[in-house]
């Protein structure tokens, strides 16, 4: 009797336990170990990082997960393509694990990749944030990189870093090149999700493509997923009958955009790989990943043991100006003109050198300011940009 | 082309790759038998009209491949539920969680594969009446197809003694059995005839509009389909206006975007479902609506 008393009491914590958020968990987990083990473990965390050698210095086993398939020809592909060069680049054992869900999952292969004696661990989707943190947290001597997620609490964990690309850079140079051939003044853009990593492609994109038509409009059209070839293959053709002459995508998958423009005999700007093949008239140009100078330049970081106080143990952005930016131009097609590319090569060497497509004055398309003139907005405000900009229909 | 035609004319489109699950699903459950795996069925259908695509080069062989892929799936759920009396609704979901792991791990190597959608083909004369011809007549040929379909199963149905032995199959099998039939086949057939018809709305998705494929790229469609069936009362012409209702309003929210219309993304994102829901409920209600007698013992268990 007492023991299913027992039972059943725990049954209820367990319960209670299981609906509670995971930042509760944490929290109550944080303040059981802290109430148990009182100051002195704050005292101890303050010296021992700084003294003592980072447990990931001289490694030689990395780990990549991915969340597709590693020919996907779009973003899973390149992570995929890095970790081959870095493999070979380095000398070092590579472990891969592809299609791997955004669930629970994740921290299971990160284990797995543990006991094969992984001690570099880059979750590279955006989806994997929330197990990778957590994962950071409880294997301090296992360092984690997660692709594309910024980690917003303070202090910022030794054993972690985000990274990403700047991608509004080189898309704001496929806006010139799309601009440079339109003749209807129309440029389409599919996207899925209004978050401000698109915002900011958006918008550069028909900044781009102002600085050479001023006259550009960009028609936009969201399908609410990363890939539903259904979803885009109507935006495409809603757009096409919008009058639009070029178009481009913010989506996973993108070979259905582009068939679907080929089809209607209008250009294409990529994104994400060069699919130049798919479309080799219509294609303009695009941003295509190349994430191995930065994988090598983060692992050599680590190897050397100076990781923690770097810049990747942070939330790291690559971009044209600092030269590291893993998002790059893909190949002109040939109706950009020489003149054109001379002109976006131009502007590419410009921002290089610091500079940047969201120069002020900017108005949102609902009048307001954007960027006040005479200012350029820095990478923290791009990356929470929430209006399209002038020009912008949608 | 303005607006309003070109979302009639996409719609149809895309309300095809709901038509030929849709109408599969309807066969299945007038013979009493629910496929829940019906986004299995056009899963497989659509890897498989890929892999055939763009081996043989020719997306019809591809078509022809997705019907046997919907069949398969489809057969291994008749067989579960009708040989051994699995519960229809599990047996639907782990045949969708099966096809869904399998097309992604089998489908990894064909995310780049290529194929050139069917052709579009505008019907000399039809087509070229204002209005209707370009909505209705200049399409890739299954979307012909789906229209002779429709009648054939609408008049099969109705009209012959094989309508007439699935329909009484899906309310009283012993019937069937006591006049010389055997029911337990006439399930399994209609299942996986329904079924291989999902698959080429599964075909219709990858080889006849898109011309590629990509992982779970049904996203949830061979749902839809499932509940326009419940929702059109088991009638073959609701079951029509109901798969391009969705379709129409899936492309009216992507034109009324394009056109600068500010509505909210998330409300345009669940208009289709929204507007092809009430329709076939307030359709569905005034003709009487009764689930086939077998259907309904299956799903309240109470055989």
């Amino acid at each position: 009797m007492k023991m299913k008393t027992l039972g059943s009491k725990s049954a209820v914590w367990r319960k209670i336990w299981g609906l509670a958020t995971s930042k509760t968990k944490i929290a109550v987990l944080a303040v059981m170990v802290v109430s148990m083990s009182g100051i002195p473990i704050a005292t101890s965390v303050g010296t021992a990082g700084a003294a003592s050698a980072e447990p990931w210095a001289g490694a030689t086993t990395v780990g990549f997960i991915t969340v597709g398939a590693n020919t996907d020809e779009g973003y899973n592909e390149a992570v995929y393509q890095a970790s081959l060069t870095v493999a070979s680049q380095l000398h070092i054992k590579v472990l891969r694990a592809a299609n791997v869900p955004e669930t629970q999952q994740v921290e299971t292969v990160m284990q797995q990749m543990v006991n094969e004696g992984a001690k570099i661990i880059f979750a590279t989707s955006y989806g994997y944030q929330q197990y990778a943190y957590d994962f950071a947290a409880s294997h301090p001597d296992i360092l984690v990189l997660h692709q594309g997620g910024t980690y917003t609490k303070t202090p910022f964990p030794a054993n972690l870093g985000t990274y990403f690309g700047e991608a509004y850079d080189p898309v704001a140079l496929g806006g010139m090149a799309a601009g440079s051939v339109t003749k209807s003044n129309k440029l389409g853009f599919v996207y899925a999700f209004p978050i401000p990593q698109t915002v900011d492609n958006v918008d550069a994109f028909e900044l781009g493509a102002q600085m050479i038509d001023p006259k550009a409009k960009t028609y936009t059209v969201a399908t609410s997923e990363w890939c539903d070839p259904l979803k885009q293959k109507s935006a495409a053709a809603a757009l096409v009958s919008e009058g639009v002459d070029v178009i481009t995508q913010h989506q996973d998958c993108q070979s259905t955009v582009i068939d679907a423009a080929k089809a209607a005999g209008i250009d294409v700007v990529g994104y994400h790989y060069d699919a130049q093949a798919l479309d080799p008239s219509g294609w303009l140009t695009g941003s295509v990943w190349d994430w191995a100078p930065l994988y090598e330049s983060i692992i050599k970081t680590a190897q050397a043991g100076t990781f923690t106080g770097s810049q990747y143990n942070a939330n790291f952005i690559g971009t044209f100006a600092s030269g590291n930016n893993p998002l790059t131009l893909a190949p002109f097609g040939s109706k950009v003109k020489p003149a054109v590319r001379a002109k976006i090569l131009a502007y590419e060497a410009k921002l290089k050198a610091g500079g940047t497509i969201f120069t002020g004055p900017i108005y949102c398309n609902n009048g307001k300011v954007l960027v006040p003139a005479g200012k350029s907005a820095t990478a923290a405000e791009i990356n929470q940009f929430t209006c399209f900009v002038k020009g912008v229909v949608g | 082309m303005n607006g309003f035609e070109q979302t009639l004319t996409t719609g149809i489109e895309g309300g095809t790759i709901i038509l030929y699950p849709a109408l599969g699903e309807l066969i299945g459950e007038r013979a009493g038998i629910v496929n829940l795996g019906t986004e299995g069925c056009m899963l497989g259908g659509a890897l498989a009209a890929i892999v055939v695509g763009s081996i043989t080069g020719s997306a019809w062989l591809g078509v022809l491949a997705g019907f046997g892929a919907g069949a398969d799936v489809g057969l291994a759920h008749a067989l579960l539920v009708v040989k051994r009396n699995a519960n229809q609704l599990a047996s639907g979901l782990v045949l969708w969680f099966l096809a869904l792991g399998l097309t992604s791990v089998l489908g990894a190597n064909y995310v780049s594969a290529i194929v050139t959608p069917l052709p579009v083909i505008k019907v000399t004369g039809l087509g070229s009446i204002p209005w209707i011809g370009p909505i209705f007549f200049d399409h890739d040929p299954l979307v012909y197809v789906s229209y002779v379909l429709v009648a054939v199963v609408t008049w099969a149905l109705y009209r012959t003694r094989l309508g007439l032995v699935i329909r009484a199959t899906g309310e009283r099998p012993e019937v069937v059995a006591v006049a010389g039939r055997r029911p337990d086949w006439i399930q399994i057939g209609a299942v996986t005839f329904g079924a291989a018809l999902a698959g080429v709305g599964g075909a219709q998705l990858s080889v006849g509009y898109v011309g590629n494929w990509s992982d779970d790229m049904t996203n949830g469609y061979g749902f839809i389909a499932v509940a326009v069936v419940l929702f059109a009362a088991w009638r073959p012409l609701l079951v029509l206006a109901g798969s391009y209702l969705f379709g129409v309003a899936v492309a009216a929210a992507s034109v009324l975007e394009a056109h600068g219309v500010q509505v909210n993304q998330y409300f345009l994102n669940a208009l289709p479902y929204l507007v092809t829901l009430l329709a076939l409920v307030l359709l569905g209600r005034s003709g009487g609506r009764r689930a086939p007698e077998g259907l309904t013992r299956a799903l309240t268990n109470s055989s």
